[in-house]
């Protein structure tokens, strides 16, 4: 790790700490309720969800529709752990059972993954939206995770520092791996996988690792969610949720890792916002997404990335490096221009470059992207 | 002298089709740069498809090195030495034109090493220097072939194959591809080289192929068949 890259780590963390504090003096001295801090709770949780997911989808670029079921797995698995345990509050024996979870839900994942993740094409999104229902199917069915009635009994040992924490150590962890060699392979195989493995990425053991490490968190974020609820229903998360997800990761931008997290607290506190309003709720909620996604369709971030060196940027000074700020989904260790993800607008500035200079190249390419859909 | 590189009785289907009815092709020399010209859909990307392990061939041999290449995964392809520049380019275009460079080098991991030979390149390519931190779909059409070639070139490979450089540019473009083949040629690297434009293909190589509808028609010297009266009627419209 180089100087500058350490003393990043360093003062991004000094900066979680803060906002940490904030909080945290808001929720003690009781200047706001309660329940805006079991929202903060959740936003943390779903956050983790959110960013993990945007490994999958945004980095790897591999569409997942179960995410929400790894989630589950995570949830019932850390909820029997601790309550076979019978110490209800015992911090040591929720993480335990967080990182278990975790484990169930990436090896679940490793499974869904082998068949689909060697193909080329949309498969893993159909095999993982199976999945998210059949692990509904089998919590429904099994006894000990209460058999189609509300598992309950879980204590509610989460609270929003740990939330809090775990999210931190999630960004830094998919952040780092990122910006490291893998990371690099990894962004390489959703911009083009035949030239990642003529380049000598091993395709399928990354895009392995990628999905397991998204399902692991996926996995945690669901153990925290089943012990800040304290009771679990298998339809919570069925696809519904797993789209909830998805809506997190677009809006925030693909491939940014802060803009999932922004997001999801976003949509967290938004039908709480406006509960006052209860009949327009889903209605201002839906035109809110639509508007969004009109006038920001690359996300609220795009492919940026939150931290002191935007800030930076933001304030005209150069901050630490000479390159101001950098996004996670592009690039290892340079400024990103926000490049839409949809496509037509990236086409539309690259042929209007290749028009100036006298030269085109789309067709010729789309041809070979259709020529190579799904074979392999 | 033994043979760097051999296509052997190459057999490709589609399905029912025969794509490619039993080439044989062959690299003698390092430093040699043989070109592969054949009109618009005689195989030659197949055959680029074959090589990179990408599709299967029902019968025929490569060889490369002492490698049997059938029988190497592709992903490994690049560390026997072979580097290829493919059709259409294929560059990552939401990573930035160094991480494009890095990925080049992806096999190598001497870092020193990399940074010396990306210089290197930028200081060949000024337009990619300048452009060295924004995102690889920006570049012009001209600039991305470039990268994409500049980007095998980061793996310093033993062998180079290039699937139609000049495909969708701009004749001066096109001149200014050729001159980068033939720098490359004249610092050691062998190069294979696949081209619809027989024309300029010929004029830089040693040796040629003629391949039509699967078939190797013509081979020769490559001067020499700029001259020859039948390659010039069917290739050179002259
Ligand atoms: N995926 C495919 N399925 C069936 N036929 C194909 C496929 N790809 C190429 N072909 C056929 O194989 C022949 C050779 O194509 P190709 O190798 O792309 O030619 P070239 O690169 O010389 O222009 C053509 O007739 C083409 O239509
Ligand atoms: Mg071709």
């Amino acid at each position: 790790m180089t100087k500058s890259k350490f003393l990043s780590y360093v003062v991004n963390l000094i900066a979680a700490a803060a906002v940490f504090l904030a909080f945290h003096l808001l929720f003690s001295g009781g200047v706001v309720s309660r329940s805006y801090r079991d929202l903060f709770t959740l936003g943390c949780i779903y956050s983790i969800a959110a960013v993990s997911l945007n490994l999958s989808t945004g980095l790897l670029g591999e569409l997942c529709l179960g995410h929400a079921g790894f989630m589950s797995v995570g949830a019932y698995t850390s909820a029997l752990i601790t309550i076979s345990f019978d110490k209800p509050g015992d911090m040591p024996i929720l993480l335990l059972s967080l990182v278990i979870g975790g484990l169930l839900a990436a090896l679940s994942g490793i499974i869904v993954g082998i068949p689909a993740l060697r193909l080329r094409g949309d498969y893993l999104a159909i095999t993982t939206l199976a999945f998210g229902e059949i692990v509904k199917v089998i919590v429904r069915a099994l006894k000990i995770t209460g058999g189609g009635q509300p598992m309950t009994g879980i204590s509610l040992t989460t609270n929003y520092t740990l939330s809090y924490w775990i999210l931190i150590i999630t960004i830094i962890i998919i952040y780092t791996l990122i910006r490291s060699r893998h990371g690099r392979a990894i962004l390489s195989i959703r911009e083009d996988d035949i030239a990642a493995e003529a380049s000598g990425v091993a395709v399928t053991r990354y895009k392995l690792l990628a999905f397991s490490l998204s399902a692991f968190f996926a996995g945690v974020a669901g153990g925290l969610y089943a012990h800040y609820q304290g009771v679990l229903e298998p339809q919570f998360f069925d696809y519904n949720q797993s789209i909830n997800f998805m809506v997190m990761v677009v809006l925030g931008g693909i491939g940014s890792l802060t803009g999932s997290v922004i997001s999801a607290f976003f949509l967290t506190l938004l039908p709480e916002i406006l509960r006052g309003l209860a009949v327009y709720r889903t209605l201002i909620y839906s035109v809110v997404l639509v508007l969004l996604m009109l006038y920001r369709p690359e996300g609220l971030l795009g492919q940026k990335e939150l931290s002191q060196r935007l800030f930076a940027r933001l304030l005209g000074r150069n901050g630490l490096r000479t390159s101001p700020q950098s996004g996670v989904g592009g690039s290892s260790a340079s400024p990103q221009e926000n490049i839409p993800v949809s496509g037509t607008a990236e086409r539309k500035a690259d042929s209007a470059v290749s028009d100036r200079l006298g030269t085109s190249t789309g067709a010729p390419e789309e041809a070979l992207e259709r020529k190579w859909k799904g074979r392999r | 002298m033994s043979t760097l590189f051999a296509i052997r009785d190459l057999h490709i289907f589609y399905g029912s089709i025969h794509a490619v009815k039993g080439i044989n092709l062959e690299i003698k020399e390092e430093g040699e740069l043989v070109s592969l010209i054949g009109a618009n859909g005689a195989g030659k990307t197949t055959i680029m498809h074959c090589i990179s392990g990408l599709l299967r061939p029902r019968q025929g041999q490569i060889l490369f090195k002492e490698y049997d290449l059938l029988k190497v995964k592709p992903e490994n392809i690049l560390e026997t030495g072979l580097a290829q520049v493919p059709e259409g380019r294929r560059i990552f275009t939401r990573l930035t034109v160094e991480d494009n460079l890095e990925m080049g080098a992806y096999t190598r991991h001497k870092k020193s090493e990399i940074k010396a030979d990306m210089e290197k390149i930028f200081q060949r390519f000024p337009r990619l220097a300048e452009r060295r931190r924004q995102p690889a779909g920006t570049l012009s059409g001209g600039e991305q072939q470039m990268l994409a070639i500049a980007r095998a070139m980061m793996s310093r490979p033993k062998l180079l194959l290039m699937d139609e450089p000049s495909m969708g540019l701009a004749p001066l473009l096109v001149r200014e591809v050729f001159d980068l083949i033939q720098e490359m040629r004249s610092e050691g690297t062998t190069i294979l080289l696949v081209e619809q434009n027989a024309r300029m293909a010929l004029s830089i190589a040693d040796r040629a192929y003629v391949l039509e509808t699967g078939r190797i028609v013509h081979e020769g010297v490559a001067s020499e068949m700029l001259h020859d009266e039948r390659i010039r009627e069917a290739y050179l419209g002259s």
